[in-house]
């Protein structure tokens, strides 16, 4: 029982002090802001790496999802005769919960993974303490970069995701299944708001963005530099991100979807 | 230096394509551009109780959209919900001025939206104009109500 | 001696480090004088890596001071400790290139973050400094197409690209074959004798570091074993330095790991 509550305060502080060295992270990179906007250059390379390069995968998913949206939700509808709701269906769902939790699940898998190990690997090739002895700080150079990129691309990813949904839903809504186009696109655009969903919805997903960076950065930075940490850390990263990505999730919906 | 010319046109698109994703979302998806003001015109509509009726809803003509709903708010000296229309400048002068609003719903559980029916005056809606005969959405706690009690009041058989 | 130590680049005294429980250094001085090499040599994992890390600040003395060029490292502010630190130049044991560019850029990475030079000048500059070390020839390759020995000597260019008054070289021998060995001996020598700079040099391999040393530190179980000029420390009775030097497996430095004796372990059923 002893040896219980002492292992229940030992995880206890080990988590204050990893969010503590996390935080003291978070600002560093924040001073390194401005540092970054007078290079374009750094944050160009970021965005290309972590941005474009999830192009492919969030388009696809979300295509996909939109499709499998409308299908499923169309064989229920058809049901009450209510053909003709189905276009809000798709879009509320893509656009207040699927576009920023999947985009941002996607993200982290593709870019978030990746920037881990990268970092990881660049702290265990001390590359980083190479950096320091230059007299440039990693911190602004390699790390605040990186995490405005991220920052920067998950809510534009989100958008593509979602958008790319709805196309897929009216590929297979009215295309396919032949629902009527004008009840398809009028009753969504009657049931989507602009301010309730789709601005909640950029919210969400600008506050994904900073946690998909914030979480993947600190654990390359912090891992132990061995082959070994590195492909921890990078496990840690997806496993982490997906956790903090779905619990804010449920937070955020309850709090914008409440009226 | 090819290469860098490669990102940058790379990123430039990824940021393109992603406001514009952006852009298709608020314009196509939730109807932002549907309030076009100098496309459209006003009149205003009264009724004692707008039941789950939502800005943005379609108001329609035997069926056809010709216009949105874009602003419901209460008038504490009348009691009663107040309704704009956004009525697509085609129709100006074509829609009588004792055209009946009904406020109904889309299939049984659907969406509500505002049902015209023209009437047979010469004079048209105009700008600002205010449609006076309405009625109000169908409440189905209401309906079921009143269906209990007029079965209370019959003489048990 | 006296007059050394009031010039000397480096001064450490009474220096206490470690890592969570584990005790690297338990009381050093140390005096690193201008314009020499000064040689530090032990068994790995003494603590030499972190040695130089705490001159260079990235590592903060847990006890004691370590001045550089008259400055206390610990006290310095974060913007003094980098002009200092772009006087100084390491050579990492891995080399340490930045993996996502090419020779040319990595050697012009210093140039490009601290000086206002243009490209023209930074060319020339770069280079220049490859062609130091041998290299001119590679500067469109990328550090992964690079052996480990040429990947050390961009990173040599790299760390003397900004004209440093003093290096840190962390075992640049190991790993290397004869050949790499010798250009790098030599290079080291040149940077000491014709440019002057004041040199560290971290290392076990006896023989390259005899040869071009002027002073040697030993350092062991955290504290300083023995020291003095190559000539003196092949000569000297001291069982730990003879063993070393001359590298036999017995001696005051045990082969074995502490254990129980073998007999008890291999009778014993348990783990
Ligand atoms: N970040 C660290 N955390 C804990 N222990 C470390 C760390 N870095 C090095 N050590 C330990 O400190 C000792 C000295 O390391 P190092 O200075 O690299 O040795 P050397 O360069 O002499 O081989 C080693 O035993 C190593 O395990
Ligand atoms: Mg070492």
């Amino acid at each position: 029982m002893i040896r219980f509550i002492t292992a229940v305060g030992h995880s206890t502080l080990q988590l204050l002090t990893s969010l503590g060295r996390a935080s003291l992270l978070l600002l560093a990179m924040l001073r390194g802001l401005p540092s970054v906007l007078k290079r374009p250059r750094l944050l160009i390379d970021q965005m290309h790496s972590v941005g474009v390069l999830t192009i492919s995968i969030v388009s696809i998913s979300g295509l996909f999802v939109g499709m499998v949206l409308a299908l499923q939700s169309h064989h229920i509808l058809s049901r009450f005769g209510a053909d003709s709701a189905l276009g809000l269906m798709v879009a509320a769902a893509l656009i207040r919960e699927l576009g920023p939790v999947l985009s941002a699940l996607l993200f982290t898998g593709r870019a978030g993974s990746a920037l881990t190990a990268e970092i990881g690997l660049m702290k265990a090739t001390e590359q980083l303490s190479s950096l320091e002895m230059m007299a440039v700080n990693p911190k602004y150079h390699i790390l605040a970069p990186r995490f405005l990129a991220s920052f920067l691309s998950v809510p534009l990813l989100a958008a593509l995701f979602s958008s790319l949904g709805v196309l897929g839903g009216w590929l297979v809504g009215g295309v396919i299944l032949g629902v009527d186009e004008a009840a398809f696109w009028g009753g969504m655009q009657g049931g989507i708001d602009l301010r309730n969903d789709l601005i909640n919805g950029v919210i969400k997903s600008i506050t994904f963005g900073f946690v998909c960076a914030w979480i993947a950065i600190y654990q390359g930075y912090d891992c132990v530099p061995t082959s070994e940490g590195v492909s921890r850390a990078t496990t840690r990263t997806v496993v982490q991100t997906s956790m903090a990505v779905l619990g804010l999730d449920f937070i955020l919906t309850a709090l914008m979807f409440n009226h | 230096m090819v290469k860098n010319r490669l990102i940058e046109t790379g990123v430039g698109l990824f940021v393109l394509i992603g406001f514009g994703a952006l852009l298709f979302l608020a314009i196509q998806v939730s109807g932002l551009g549907e309030f076009y003001q100098d496309e459209s015109f006003k009149v205003t509509a009264r009724f004692d109780n707008i039941g789950g009726l939502k800005t943005n809803a379609p108001v329609t003509i035997a069926g056809v959209e010709v216009g949105r709903v874009q602003d419901i708010h209460y008038d504490p000296e009348e009691f009663r919900a107040v309704a704009t229309l956004n009525i697509q400048n085609r129709y100006h002068g074509h829609i009588p001025d004792d055209t009946f609003a009904k406020i109904l719903t889309a299939g049984l559980l659907g969406e509500k939206y505002i049902g015209l029916q023209p009437g047979g005056s010469e004079d048209p809606l105009t700008q600002g104009g205010e449609i006076t005969i309405t009625q109000s959405s169908l409440v189905l706690e209401e309906i079921i109500g009143q269906f209990l009690f007029s079965k209370s009041q019959e003489p048990l058989p | 001696m006296d007059q050394l130590r009031q010039n000397s680049l480096v001064r450490i005294r009474n220096l206490h480090f470690s890592h969570g429980d584990r005790v690297i250094f338990d009381g050093i001085d140390m005096d690193i004088p201008h314009g020499q090499i000064t040689a530090i040599m032990g068994p790995s994992g003494t603590g030499k890596t972190t040695l130089l890390k705490l001159i260079a600040g990235q590592l903060v003395p847990d006890i004691g001071t370590i001045e550089v060029d008259g400055h206390d490292i610990q006290r310095l502010p974060t913007s003094q400790l980098y002009k200092l630190r772009m006087r100084m130049g390491m050579l990492f044991q891995s080399g340490a290139l930045l993996t996502d560019l090419d020779v040319f850029d990595n050697v012009a990475f210093p140039l490009r973050e601290h000086t206002r030079l243009n490209n023209a000048m930074i060319r020339k500059l770069v280079l220049l400094k490859l062609e130091a070390v041998g290299l001119r020839g590679a500067r469109h390759l990328m550090p992964a197409e690079l052996s480990g020995g040429m990947a050390r000597r961009v990173a040599l260019a790299r760390a003397i690209a900004l004209d440093p008054m003093m290096m840190m070289y962390d075992e640049p021998f190991s790993g290397q074959d004869p050949i790499s060995m010798g250009v790098l001996v030599q290079l080291i020598r040149q940077l000491n004798r014709a440019a002057h700079i004041s040199s560290i040099l971290v290392s076990h391999d006896i023989h390259e570091t005899l040869q071009i040393a002027d002073y040697i530190y030993m350092i062991d179980g955290g504290k300083i074993i023995s020291q003095g000029a190559p000539q003196s420390l092949q000569t000297q009775q001291d069982a730990w330095t003879d063993q070393f030097i001359q590298g036999r497996p017995d001696g005051p430095v045990a082969f074995h790991y502490a254990a129980p004796p073998l007999a008890d372990d291999l009778l014993e059923s348990a783990p």
